[in-house]
């Protein structure tokens, strides 16, 4: 049915444009059930057109973004031989997971304009509070984030991982990694000419916590004195049980 | 088989948390000592935040001292009348450290204060375990050494508003039992920790209890104040992982019931020289984290999550 109205939505919208991208993704839901190990996402598609192919390179950009979280780096130095924080920069907004795979580099496809409206690049997906006056440095303090969250798997820039056969179908794999939080994801799609976007297509990929670890995270936010009698009735239950349980095997 | 920790949002091997619960339960039961301050770090060390590590500690403390709280108050060796003293000032001393844990969280230094607060402690008392068995070894060696003195009155005792503590035979001033009581709720809600490691000497020694008493006096305490300090954490930070103490809890159980066995089968002297070299092993590895160059000079912190 969604499909349907989506081929619906193309015909309806198809004079303005030549070129339309279509995708579909392996799955748009994803569970944080108890052994999640990370997740990998198909997300494939094609491009239509009426008009005889133009001239020139196609490429194709494909990005992940997870919900965008305000978020303090801080930065250490030492203190009297200990190293201890002592300079912050705040970011008004960075996305939690972020994640662009394209055909080829960003930089050699994708002109810094379309970049800037789009928000593309993984620099430009973090949205930079105003700078403090006495920061040092301030741009040290948005590297290391995206150095952090890389080397956590959290933030991905993946040149030529999207395959592109005959200007047409492409493909690409994207892995969350197992520390993604819940939320909407946004996985965008756009096809890229001569440095402009030609078009976009997006769609959402709905990361939840499975029933259980849904239900404990709201009751830990929602009810937090329900919750913490919770965590002291399991620890007397536990504690208490298992050695009764022990006494009584002896 | 990896576990998805719902509060502290990461997955950890489940494995892992199964032997450091298991391990540290085995010395529990093999030493008598609650284990909190070795649960605390080890989870530092496989990557549960600090914050989250704390909180869901001073809760698996619960689970590890209810059932001998409960055996002691049924042979009677539990001083009530000094227990709810010490637990009074537990309380306040728990409030008191929530309220420096939140403001340090807030502050982005609570990961050095609960690091630090673990290199002083676990030093102090690495050192003296370690010593005191090397002396427990000379001394079995050596029989004709004198023992030292266990009671003697000192000024603190003769504080105003004396009180008689029956079961334990002592008629001294509320205060010194007080002041002890806050120093280890303050300790509980910081570093996550029964501290009982701090309770049972300072019972010994600075108030002069009779040891027939001690344990059962200080379960008493340390479990109502770990099950105070666990609700003010998860009411205030939101901060105990319900998940993460059920897997701690559950290899602690298994593990203290063989480490009681094996305990009765080995040396104590030797065995608690090798305890004091874990607790030094663990404090060293701390104070090294904090000393050396790290790697990454930048962290992110998330205000409202860890």
């Amino acid at each position: 049915m969604r499909a349907l109205v989506l081929i619906l939505l193309i015909f309806v919208a198809l004079p303005a444009r030549s070129e339309e991208v279509i995708a579909g993704l392996s799955q748009n839901r994803v569970s944080l059930t108890v052994n999640f190990e990370g997740s990998e996402i198909l997300i494939y598609g094609a491009v239509r057109r009426d008009a005889p192919l133009p001239e020139g390179p196609l490429d194709v950009v494909v990005s992940v973004e997870g919900p965008p979280m305000p978020a303090i780096i801080w930065r250490k130095a030492r203190r009297a031989g200990i190293w201890v924080n002592t300079e912050s920069q705040e970011v008004r907004a960075a996305p939690s997971f972020y994640a662009v795979a394209s055909t080829a580099p960003l930089r050699d496809i994708l002109s810094p304009d379309a970049d800037l409206t789009h928000r593309i690049s993984t620099r430009l997906a973090i949205f930079e509070a105003r700078t403090a006056p006495e920061a040092r440095d301030p741009a040290a303090f948005t590297e290391a984030l995206i150095r952090i969250r890389e080397d956590e798997g959290l933030y991905q820039s993946r040149e030529n991982a999207v395959a592109l056969e005959r200007d047409t179908l492409f493909s690409t794999r994207m892995t969350l990694p197992k520390n993604i939080v819940e939320g909407r994801y946004a996985a965008r799609v756009f096809l890229v000419r001569e440095g402009e976007v030609v078009d976009v297509f997006e769609t959402v990929i709905d990361v939840q916590k499975a029933v259980l670890e849904r239900w404990l995270f709201n009751l830990a936010y929602q009810q937090p004195f329900l919750y913490g009698l919770l965590a002291l009735a399991l620890a007397v239950f536990f504690g208490w049980g298992a050695s009764a349980a022990f006494r009584l095997v002896r | 088989m990896q576990v998805y920790l719902p509060i502290a949002e990461t997955s950890v091997n489940a494995f892992t948390l199964l032997g450091v619960g298991g391990g540290v339960g085995m010395l529990s039961g093999m030493f008598g000592v609650g284990g909190g301050f070795l649960i605390t770090p080890l989870l530092f060390f496989i990557g549960v935040p600090p914050a989250v590590a704390v909180a869901t500690g001073v809760n698996q403390v619960v689970a590890s001292s209810i059932s001998g709280v409960l055996a002691h108050l049924k042979r009677k060796t539990v001083d009530l009348r000094m227990g709810l003293v010490l637990l009074l000032g537990g309380l306040i001393g728990s409030i008191i450290g929530i309220w420096f844990f939140n403001l340090m969280q807030r502050l982005g230094q609570i990961d050095l204060i609960v690091q630090l607060s673990y290199v002083i402690f676990l030093g102090i008392i690495g050192a003296l375990m370690f010593n005191e068995s090397l002396r427990a070894l000379l001394r079995a060696k050596n029989p004709n050494a004198p023992r030292r003195k266990l009671h003697t009155h000192i000024w603190v005792h003769n504080l105003p508003l004396k009180m008689k503590f029956r079961a334990s035979g002592l008629y001294i001033s509320v205060f010194p039992p007080l002041l002890v009581g806050v120093g280890v709720g303050i300790l509980a809600a910081v570093m996550g920790v029964g501290g009982g490691f701090v309770l049972v000497p300072a019972m010994i020694y600075l108030l002069g209890m009779p040891t027939k008493v001690v344990i059962g006096t200080s379960l008493f305490q340390v479990t109502f104040v770990a099950a105070f300090t666990t609700m003010a954490h998860a009411v205030t930070n939101q901060s105990v992982d319900v998940m993460l103490a059920i897997f701690l809890i559950l290899g602690g159980v298994i593990g203290a019931q063989i480490g009681t066995r094996v305990g009765l089968r080995l040396k104590a002297e030797q065995l608690r020289i090798l305890l004091a070299l874990l607790v030094l092993a663990v404090c060293g590895k701390i104070a090294f984290d904090l000393l050396w160059t790290p790697s990454e000079l930048y962290s992110i912190t998330i205000p409202g999550r860890f």
